[in-house]
């Protein structure tokens, strides 16, 4: 081992990378560029969920000269943006299948001129049917896509569910939902596109794929690889929203640029963002579970329906997340899980932080706590005595191979949320006031990287360069958004080479500069690139040995020398790492069996809820989050992004609510569709548990989408606690809860 | 945006330094500070005054620049991310941001270290609540505000300590 420095690396708190920059103004995101000529782009939306374009109309009132005016006859390639089955198009052709659908682009040099043009182009619509919710796209009645309106299903069968229900003691059904949410990261979605004959389309973006836009490029314009570069540039949130909506304005802003000859500034407004990007997918959630009288799960059928908007986009890739984490942390010997998504007339639906997991998650944590009121046991002990354990399989047959032990996590959390004696005080309390309180549990897992075969299709590489003055510098597609992959990026590559932290730098992703490792997506950074990283760190070390400039045994200053001395002789200097599916990993694409993930972080959280009967507002008052993640690599970074995680839960479950009027985002403020304030929230309390993970850098799993998972349904759970009615939906806002109150009271007086 | 009446020169004090800009009156400060004056520390977020990526200090007050007309800032003292920076007491703020984890993706935080600082002025040594109240017109999408608030006491502490 090199320099001792290097061994503390991970696991301590290093500061942010690019954090100076960001406290002080100077970090330089896509609005605060400017190129000299520059104009600026808009998007004229469809105003109808559905129908056919008879006649476009540039009315009166504007210089139309001045305009670049882009329509779907420019495009040079294929007119759509290039994801999984390729049905969306980059501008409507002929006809429109949600609101906000994109028709037409124009581009001027004042950005004030364009808000009164985009108003000016009147369009005449044929309008078709429309449809806008799961049951009426289920029911058939009005076909929007395909045979029968499904983008995709899946089909999990383990053992024998038909033979279970004639000894269940219990059979237990339940019906959940959960809404759209909105990512609202706080920089709005943003590109500067310029074209230039010669060198082809460059694209800079507050993104976090750029090989996704890369791909889009290169099918929407007919241009090669290496006429096509995307640079993502500081990036104020994504949470999933810029995974693949940057695409769409990515193409606008290039097709803009292409006609205009002069670059193309495109950044959206609030409402825009809020109204024409993606959501979380709207979910529908059926259990039907078989119960021994000891409280054990015998077998259970679960049925999960997603909203997936008008285009196909990424629901079948958030529909295999639901789909394995459909049982929840939870041994079931049997069990048939059937999943679809289906299209309605609404602007896609997309990824979202957990990305399928939350709404499964919420569905089964809230149906655990109606189990156990079924069978007459407390919260915490129907989920004691079905917590998977090692050695067991879960529900698509994956031998559970870590020593992971839920109940250990489960008495943690339980003990720090002081939960029994808070239980027992709470039902007195109660009893004496309009303010009832109460405790919910949620208990869950999050598979780490992509599911099933998805990483070895990936096959990311990873480079790390050492530089002239004795430096490495690494080489990764993999972007910052706030999470931290710089700095953990950075320890990983500083700890592989015994360097100290500030030797080590990271590229700006740029696809001319940086290799493939694979999306920012799916908890998979810190784990699967940093083990790239790792790799590619001790590949330079072993050429620098190989070479004879450095022992095996060196200080980070002979380290440094031998790396200056190379660069000296030979130049460019790196060294690349390819993933390498793991052994013993096989996963069967069609049974949708097998090793879903290569690990899981697991976690308990427990929630303390006030419910006022007179206002019918909810609040959470504590909050404890236990959670194991393999390793904390950056203890400042990881609480950071549980603590973040956890308040986008609360927003999910008590504050954050769509309103559609025909498929079109009513309130698309931030004043009518409402995020947590700092004066809104609890102390949040985070507790980690390391198991390490052998396949991740340094025992790293994921841990940026987990904390996304648990707050809702523990939230629910204590508000059932709190006034005794079972709520089954997120979100539950006062006039939710009233809603529910009141109609709870009348069948009471029914009864 | 509307512009109601032709451009005039309105001057006002950034940073320190008198400016003149030729704008129009209902321009927002905002758009002045970033595209007239470079000042790109100042962000949009919402531009409706909810979220606070565009606080500045304008006669000491803390302000939504989205929400100010520059003809409103005429004769004013603005003090925007890059002025408070030079700042030692700001940049022990900066300091504590960096150390406790609050800042993020950073796109609300020159507006959230301006209001940490417009209430560190106000109330030297805040107790959590205090804070929890000050910061309550910024929105962050990504800490949930705790390593905020710790960098905030952190600092206060920090200056009390000196």
């Amino acid at each position: 081992m090199a320099g001792r420095q290097g061994e503390h690396i991970i696991g301590a708190s290093t500061p942010r990378k690019e954090g100076r920059d960001k406290v002080t103004g100077r970090a330089r995101y896509i609005d605060d560029l400017s190129f000299p000529h520059m104009l600026y782009g808009a998007t004229v939306r469809s105003r109808i969920p559905r129908g056919t374009i008879k006649k476009i109309n540039f009315g009166p009132g504007i210089a139309w000269n001045e305009y670049v005016v882009v329509s779907a006859k420019d495009i040079p390639g294929k007119n759509y943006i290039a994801l999984i089955e390729n049905d969306q198009p980059c501008l409507a052709d002929g006809g429109v299948n949600h609101p906000e659908e994109a028709i037409l682009l124009l581009a001027h040099p004042d950005r004030h001129a364009l808000a009164k043009a985009v108003a000016a182009v009147e369009i005449e619509y044929e309008p078709l049917p429309a449809v806008f919710t799961i049951e009426e796209s289920e029911r058939g009645d009005t076909i929007i896509w395909g045979k029968d309106n499904t983008f995709k299903s899946y089909r999990i069968e383990k053992g024998d569910v038909d033979s279970v229900w004639a000894n269940a003691d219990y059979i237990v059904e339940g019906e959940y939902f959960t809404g759209a949410q909105e990512q609202l990261y706080i920089e709005t979605n943003g590109v500067i596109a310029a074209f230039d004959a010669e060198k082809g389309i460059k694209i800079w973006g507050s993104l976090q794929c750029p090989y996704y836009v890369h791909k889009a490029m290169m099918a929407l314009l007919g241009l090669p690889e290496d006429q096509v570069r995307v640079v993502q540039t500081e990036t104020g949130g994504a949470f999933g929203g810029k995974e693949e909506y940057p695409s769409m304005i990515a193409a606008h802003a290039a097709l803009l640029a292409m006609k205009a000859g002069q670059p193309v500034k495109i950044v959206y407004d609030r409402a825009e963002d809020m109204a024409a990007t993606t959501k979380r997918h709207p979910s529908r959630t059926r259990h039907r579970t078989a119960v021994s009288k000891d409280g054990k799960i015998l077998g259970g059928e679960i049925e999960i329906v997603m909203d997936g908007g008008a285009y196909v986009t990424l629901s079948p890739v958030v529909l295999s997340r639901a789909t394995i984490h459909a049982g929840g942390p939870y041994y079931w010997p049997n069990v048939r899980v059937r999943t679809k998504a289906v299209a309605t007339n609404t602007p896609p639906h997309g990824a979202f932080r957990g990305f399928g997991a939350p709404q499964a998650l919420f569905a089964i944590e809230r149906h655990m706590d109606k189990i156990a009121r079924t069978v007459g046991v407390s919260p915490a002990e129907i989920r004691r005595r079905n917590f998977l354990k090692q050695g067991d399989t879960t529900i698509t047959e994956q031998e559970i191979r870590e020593p992971i032990d839920l109940a250990k996590l489960l008495d943690r959390a339980l003990e720090l949320a002081d939960y029994d004696a808070k239980k027992r005080r709470f039902a007195e309390e109660n009893k004496r006031s309009a303010c009832k309180k109460g405790m919910g549990i949620a208990a869950f897992l999050h598979g780490a990287g992509f599911t099933g075969s998805g990483e070895r299709y990936l096959a990311s590489v990873v480079g790390v360069e050492g530089r002239a003055d004795g430096g490495v510098r690494v080489l990764v597609s993999s972007t910052e958004f706030g999470q931290g992959t710089n700095t953990v990026l950075c320890q990983i590559a500083a700890e592989a080479l015994g360097l100290p932290y500030e030797d080590v730098t990271i590229a700006q992703p740029d696809t001319m500069v940086v290799p493939n490792s694979g999306p920012t997506v799916a908890s998979r950074t810190a784990m699967v690139v940093g083990k790239l990283v790792a790799s590619a760190a001790q590949g330079l070390k072993q050429t620098l040995i190989a070479a004879g400039l450095l022992r095996e045994t060196c200080t980070a200053e002979e380290f440094r020398a031998a790396c200056r001395e190379h660069v000296a002789t030979h130049g460019e200097f790196r060294s690349l790492a390819n993933y390498e599916s793991p052994e013993g990993i096989f996963w069967d694409d069609v049974k949708y069996r097998g090793e879903a993930y290569a690990t899981y972080s697991w976690a308990v959280y427990v929630a303390e809820v006030t419910v006022d009967l007179t206002t019918y507002s909810a609040t959470v008052d504590d909050f404890v989050a236990v959670q194991e993640i393999g390793r904390v690599m950056n203890p400042v970074l990881a609480r950071g992004q549980i603590l973040g995680g956890v308040a986008q839960g609360i927003g999910f479950a008590l504050y954050e609510k769509v309103e559609w009027r025909d498929g079109r985002m009513a309130n698309s403020q931030m004043t009518n569709y409402i995020m947590p304030t700092s004066a809104d929230l609890p102390t949040i309390r985070v507790y980690f548990e390391e198991l390490g993970n052998k396949h991740g850098a340094f025992g790293a799993k994921g841990i940026g989408e987990l904390p996304m998972d648990g707050p809702a349904p523990a939230i629910v759970n204590a508000i059932e606690d709190a006034v005794g009615i079972p709520f089954n939906r997120v979100p539950m806002l006062p006039e939710d809860i009233f809603a529910a109150v009141e109609h709870e009271a009348s069948l009471a007086g029914v009864r | 945006m509307k512009k109601a009446a032709a451009k005039r020169e309105i001057s006002f004090t950034v940073n320190g330094e008198p400016r003149t800009v030729r704008a129009y009156p209902m321009e927002r400060l905002l758009d002045v500070l970033r595209q007239e004056l470079g000042l790109t520390g100042t962000k949009e977020g919402c531009g409706e005054g909810e979220c606070g990526a565009c606080s500045v200090l304008m006669d000491g007050m803390l302000v939504d620049s989205c929400l100010v007309p520059v003809a409103q800032a005429q004769g004013a003292k603005v003090v925007t991310i890059e002025g408070v920076s030079r700042d030692a007491r700001c940049r022990a703020l900066q300091e504590s941001f960096l150390e406790c984890g609050g800042a993020q993706c950073g796109i609300c935080t020159p507006g959230m270290i301006l209001a940490a600082a417009h209430l560190l002025q106000k109330r030297p040594k805040p107790t959590t609540e205090e804070i929890r109240e000050g910061l309550s017109g910024n929105l962050c999408r990504c800490t949930g505000y705790m390593q905020i608030f710790e960098a905030v006491a952190e600092a206060a502490r920090r200056a009390a300590v000196r």
